[in-house]
């Protein structure tokens, strides 16, 4: 739970969140109030290329929320903004209502710097599609890295958590192995118990099994839905899986060139869209 | 004298004096290499510290070190230091800093080689920047870098005569002392020749296998 005091008590708009409409948000931390995610007038640009221009979105809490869209259209630029790997060109990010990245101060946009931000983005982890797994240290060490270094634990609290972990994931017995001795559907099994380590409140999974053989895809996926269905963390995942996407998310953004193009529960959204771009996506997609 | 082009007797007789110099080549060689990877590392890791600054200034001395000759630096830095520190501290110190502008390339590349994804892996674990460093970064970084610095060090225990020039008394300096008194050179110089050579060979060895088992 967000226990800043310098949270913004104004949330301005807030679009799709689960409770619908709130004009008025108190400033008690009552659940589903203040959304997980918030981008307000995001805009992201690489060189010419602008990714994002002036994007709007929330993510209540406890949401698993989908992203699907066509190569290109902006999905991973929202994660890596999220998880700071890329640095935005305006507007606001915030997680729980705590501006994250950046803020105004009076009329002008600062960055906020790495201190506070830090304390922020404890709150978020993520899976990444080439895993990037930790090459100079065991399965265990690349687990309770973080948790001793960032969260302080003890050594022996963070293996104990980890070894839990371990066994959630079916990668127990793999424990003491080097990770380059572990095939990739391996590697992404220990990716994500070290990203759960962390005891994230949001958990960015970025096509996680597209770097996977396809027999293997399927106990990714199960590690996956066990996940969302046994906690309460909030999901943002970027999937071309879509009956997965429709079984553990409670809604769909689908994004081209960096908007959001429609916005549905997954049972509309993959049986009965409503925008052309989505169907002829969807067609494409659900082709191969 | 004796008309023969070898002769055991004075091989033999020589071979104590040699024995000796190669301690004192290996001992430059070891004290020269260890100075020059810690330095290495440290001129590395400031050239991408960022600050003009100090990066200008650095790059400046670095390349102006790698411009100029070990003999004349060798020379230049006994003339200044000599009697305040033995010559073998000198010349050790001099090896150790030339070698290190060329270390500071090979741990540069070492660091670059090191994935993006693995910054960014460490990012969204929050681990703090000198924890990146320290445990992700440095321990693959230092391991690319292994072939490179065996064979700077094979290169360095090569150019260890230099420190001839600074009164060192290291293998090659006995070779020609002994030379001078005995008017016998073929057989010291030809020794110390054989005694680089059952060094470095075997080193370049390893290193070689170091590089395919790194590869
Ligand atoms: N590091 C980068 N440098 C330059 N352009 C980038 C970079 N990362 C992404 N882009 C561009 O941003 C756009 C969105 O990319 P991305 O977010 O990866 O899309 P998606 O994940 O939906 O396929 C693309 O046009 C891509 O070329
Ligand atoms: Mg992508």
């Amino acid at each position: 739970m967000p226990d800043q005091d310098d949270r913004h008590t104004d949330t301005g708009k807030q679009t799709g969140t689960q409770t619908g409409t709130e004009d008025i948000v108190t400033t008690d931390k009552t659940e589903g109030a203040v959304p997980a995610i918030e981008f307000r007038d995001v805009v992201k640009r690489f060189g010419d290329n602008v990714v994002l221009d002036g994007l709007n979105f929330s993510v209540a809490q406890g949401d698993r929320v989908t992203l699907i869209g066509p190569s290109g259209s902006g999905k991973t630029t929202i994660l890596r903004l999220l998880m700071t790997l890329e640095e935005s060109n305006g507007g606001l990010i915030l997680i729980d209502g705590v501006p994250y990245t950046h803020e105004y101060r009076g009329e002008k946009w600062v960055e906020i710097p790495e201190k506070r931000r830090r304390v922020v983005r404890n709150r978020v982890g993520m899976v990444f599609q080439q895993f990037n797994l930790f090459p100079n240290m065991t399965v265990l060490e690349n687990i309770i890295e973080a948790p001793v270094h960032v969260l302080k634990k003890s050594k022996a609290e963070a293996i104990t958590r980890a070894e839990e972990l371990l066994e959630q994931v079916g990668m127990s017995e793999k424990r003491d192995f080097k990770t380059n001795q572990l095939s990739g559907g391996q590697q992404q099994r220990v990716a994500i118990a070290r990203a759960l380590a962390m005891d994230p409140e949001i958990l960015l999974l970025d096509e996680v099994t597209s770097a996977l053989d396809p027999e293997i895809v399927a106990d990714v996926l199960g590690v996956l839905r066990e996940i969302a269905e046994t906690t309460d963390i909030t999901m943002l995942l970027v999937t071309h899986e879509m009956q997965f996407a429709r079984e553990v998310s409670n809604r769909v953004l689908m994004f081209d060139h960096g908007q959001i193009v429609e916005e549905a529960d997954p049972e509309t959204m993959f049986t009965n869209p409503t925008h052309e771009r989505t169907k002829e996506f969807l067609k494409a997609v659900l082709a191969h | 004298m004796n008309d023969s082009i070898w002769d055991w007797d004075t091989a033999w007789d020589v071979l104590p004096d040699l024995l000796e110099g190669l301690k004192i080549t290996v001992i430059a060689t070891v004290v020269g290499m260890v100075i020059a990877a810690i330095l290495g590392l440290i001129i590395a890791l400031v050239r991408r510290s960022g600050s003009r600054f100090i990066t200008v200034p650095v790059r400046f001395v670095v390349d102006f070190i790698r411009m100029t000759p070990l003999l004349v630096q060798l020379v230049f830095a006994a003339l200044l230091l000599v009697p305040a520190l033995p010559p073998l501290a000198v010349g050790c110190g001099v090896l150790g800093i030339h070698y290190a502008t060329y270390m500071s390339e090979v741990y540069r590349a070492g660091i670059d080689a090191v994935p993006k994804g693995q910054w960014e892996a460490a990012t969204a674990l929050n681990l703090p920047r000198g924890r990146t460093w320290v445990a992700v970064v440095l321990p693959q970084a230092i391991r690319n870098t292994l072939p490179g610095l065996g064979n700077y060090a094979i290169s360095m225990f090569k150019e260890t005569p230099f420190l001839f020039a600074i009164f060192v008394v290291e293998m090659f300096a006995a070779a020609q002392r002994y030379g001078a008194n005995s008017f016998s050179y073929i057989e010291p110089l030809t020794m110390v020749g054989l005694l680089f050579l059952a060094v470095s060979y075997p080193t370049s060895l390893l290193v070689r296998r170091m590089e395919k088992r790194l590869a």
